[in-house]
């Protein structure tokens, strides 16, 4: 995978007959063993692995619990009830997809917002970059999908929101919801589309999660100063130092993750979807999956009208847009320096669009009404804000600290200056720079 | 490390700031006609099921069996729970046999197309006290009294900010019985002065979907029997009957609980290896 020459030679006769075949093992050992990554990664470069480690959980749970799973709305409240209390470890299994999902999307947020950080969707990496926003998006679609098959009071009300909004668009809105549900309204043909849906597109995450990792190999990473790899002082091996370094971050991550499925396995969701779906009784508040909420509330933020375009097209154009902005990240930026490290301002702007960020989820929790909807509005001004005035206004207009001639002294600079300080011990990614 | 925690303490008081505009905006409502329910949080009980080594009280679970079957199980069906798990509760084989069989089942059809009723098997579900749920509406005022299965995860009143983040570290979960033994206790409050109540409904300040619910005090105190010397009131019969179906809910919480705490060891342990390792790996290489 990596544009570099490759260092594998196989020992034993059987890896060279391999090698002149099929040379899978040689990719191998490019990909992940002698791959050189900088020798300055944080751990907030941890969470690629880490999303990759969930994917594959998600999968594997997710797959034991299709066996067991009726997709049929007379059945499949009472079938995932049936996985929680007679399937062997059936509550283990569905705890940690369920909270898998929510874990998958801590992590997505981490990893995204590690990249906009330290620049790292800056060229050469915007294929990169945008082949992450689709598995983003391709995840948000496997969630809500998923959030639908235990057919409770949430799945059914959510999937009625939610496919609600394409109706907005003018023209084949209503076609395309039509198309989505399977008929008038969220019921059987819904399910089923939804279940097999849920079940292909995970694998399809999958691929792009292979062409990301090949854009990756081949542009190499970014590192916390964000200049590019310009000696072999500059890099370690991938194997043993990313691996080891990754591992660690996995295991303290899978701790979190299993204190959250032992111990408080419901804290995520919501009570109303323990209740059976019934299309008669609508709950006092319909709230989505807490990693969609931040979009909930800049749909929701759009209460008025903006010449032709009506408050409700108006709210799902801005919660698309929310989504698309991304995309385009690399070409809105126009800093030359690349890391927020040696970015005073643009570090400030970024810490406030977290907050922000945040701030906007909570405001999804809330309902759409009163001081509620005032703050929606503002937070979703500086939402956009961020990305199509800060970032290419800023880059214009700031004077960035001075940079280090390359990564190796950046890190001799560092150790120097710094106190004797342990080794990777705390994950802050601005004074790892 | 200290810039990142200066950024989490700005997050907090921005978070807080706001919670509490919005906190004092909810609260200047409540009068004679609230608008936010339920008008008193519950009151949080200490369970004996909660906290990472929690497990059931078996004879606490076994009164509110007995509740259950003399009081609510009138009009709440629990049709997910099978009679064979009784047995969590402590009882013998013989003793679910001999349960189970006080209750009658369809069955069918038989040999001739016939449906017949018999006395239910351990391997049945408790079956409901209404044919469908259109009868259950019809018998009590037109709303069909909600399955008992769930109930204990179904309902939970909103901790609100901060709460829900401390709930995180004090693995707060237990917002369904506090919510059940609350609204069974909340009867005897009388409504404020001014507040209009809905006829043939029953005010109760912890209900959750309004200032008053259609079903009516439902415990009084020496109502059920008890064997083992408990008090027969109506706090204790509430808080038997919340944990009851807490079990009935999550049969499995004790085996959750017992096989997170050596995961919880082992990850801990583990992480410890994998971190002396990266430091070995990374001891000669300034990063």
């Amino acid at each position: 995978m990596s544009g570099g020459h490759s260092t594998y030679s196989p020992k034993t006769g059987i890896g060279r007959w391999i090698d002149a075949r099929m040379p899978l093992p040689r990719l191998v050992h490019d990909s992940f063993v002698s791959y050189p990554v900088p020798r300055n990664l944080n751990y907030a470069y941890t969470f690629g692995g880490i999303l990759s480690i969930m994917l594959v959980a998600q999968i594997l749970t997710g797959v034991v619990l299709a066996m067991h799973y009726a997709n049929d709305t007379t059945l499949a409240f009472q079938s995932v009830e049936k996985i929680m209390r007679d399937v062997n470890s059936g509550w283990l299994l569905r705890y940690m997809h369920s909270n898998g999902a929510s874990f998958f999307f801590i992590a997505v947020y981490i990893h995204i917002m590690r990249g906009l950080y330290y620049g790292s969707y800056k060229a050469p990496r915007e294929l990169l970059w945008i082949l992450g926003c689709i598995i983003y998006l391709l995840m948000m679609a496997t969630g809500f999908m998923g959030y639908v098959l235990p057919w409770g009071q949430m799945s059914f009300w959510g999937a009625t929101v939610i496919t609600g909004f394409f109706t907005a668009i003018p023209l084949v809105g209503e076609w395309v919801q039509q198309l989505l549900l399977g008929g008038f309204a969220v019921d059987n043909p819904t399910l089923n589309r939804f279940f097999a849906l849920h079940y292909l597109l995970p694998f399809m995450i999958a691929g792009v999660v292979v062409l990301h990792v090949w854009a990756l190999h081949v542009t190499g990473q970014t590192n916390p100063t964000g200049i590019e790899v310009k000696s072999k002082t500059d890099t370690v091996a991938f194997t043993p130092y990313a691996t080891i370094k990754d591992g660690f971050a996995m295991v303290v991550f899978l701790a979190v993750f299993a204190y959250f499925i032992f111990y408080i396995p419901n804290f995520l969701g919501h009570p109303d979807n323990y209740i059976e779906a019934d299309s008669l009784k609508t709950p006092a508040h319909i709230v989505p999956e807490w990693y969609y909420l931040p979009f909930y509330a800049i749909l929701r933020a759009i209460t008025f009208n903006i010449g032709p375009i009506d408050s409700k097209l108006g709210g799902v154009l801005a919660m698309f847009g929310s989504i698309a902005v991304l995309f385009v990240v690399p070409w809105l930026d126009t800093s030359k320096v690349r890391s927020a490290v040696y970015r005073p301002w643009y570090k400030l702007f970024f810490w406030l669009f977290v907050i922000n960020a945040i701030f906007l989820g909570w405001l999804g929790s809330r309902p759409a009404e009163g001081a509620y909807v005032i703050m929606s509005q503002l937070a979703t001004l500086y939402y956009f804000a961020f990305f199509l005035v800060i970032m290419p206004v800023l880059g214009l207009i700031e004077t960035p600290r001075r940079l280090p001639n390359s990564i190796t002294e950046a890190v001799l600079e560092k150790n120097k200056s710094g106190s004797a300080h342990p080794a990777g011990a705390t994950a802050a990614p601005e004074t790892r720079g | 490390m200290k810039k990142i925690l200066n950024g989490l303490a700005a997050i907090g008081f921005l978070l807080a700031g706001t919670a509490g505009v919005a906190v004092a905006a909810e609260e200047a409502n409540h009068a004679a006609e609230p608008t936010h329910f339920p008008i008193h949080k519950p009151k949080e009980m200490d369970w004996t099921f909660a906290g990472p080594f929690g497990t059931f009280d078996k004879g606490q679970l076994q009164r509110g069996l007995k509740v259950y079957k003399e009081v609510c199980s009138a009009c709440h069906s629990m049709n997910l729970v099978a009679f064979r798990t009784l047995e969590d509760l402590g009882y013998s084989e013989a003793q679910v046999k001999a349960f189970a069989a006080e209750y009658e089942v369809q069955d069918g059809p038989n040999a001739d197309g016939e449906m017949f009723t018999r006395k239910a098997l351990p391997g049945d579900y408790f079956p409901s006290p209404f044919a469908n749920s259109a009868a259950a509406a019809a018998a009590n005022n037109g709303a069909a009294p909600p399955d008992f299965s769930l109930i204990a995860k179904a309902r939970g009143v909103e901790r609100g900010f901060p709460t829900f983040v401390f709930d995180i570290f004090t693995m707060y979960a237990s917002n369904g019985p506090d919510y059940i033994h609350a609204l069974l206790t909340g009867y005897d409050e009388q409504p404020p002065a001014g507040m209009e109540i809905a006829e043939g409904t029953h005010y109760n300040p912890y209900f959750v979907g309004g200032k008053s619910l259609a079903m009516a005090k439902p415990l009084s105190d020496g109502q059920v029997t008890y064997e083992d010397g408990s008090p027969e009131t109506v706090e204790q019969y509430s808080r038997d009957v919340s944990a009851f179906l807490m079990w009935a809910a999550e049969p499995h919480l004790e085996a959750r609980k017992q096989t997170g705490f050596a995961v919880m060891i082992f990850l801990v342990l583990f992480a410890g290896l994998v971190y002396a390792t990266k430091r070995k790996v990374w001891a000669n290489v300034a990063h």
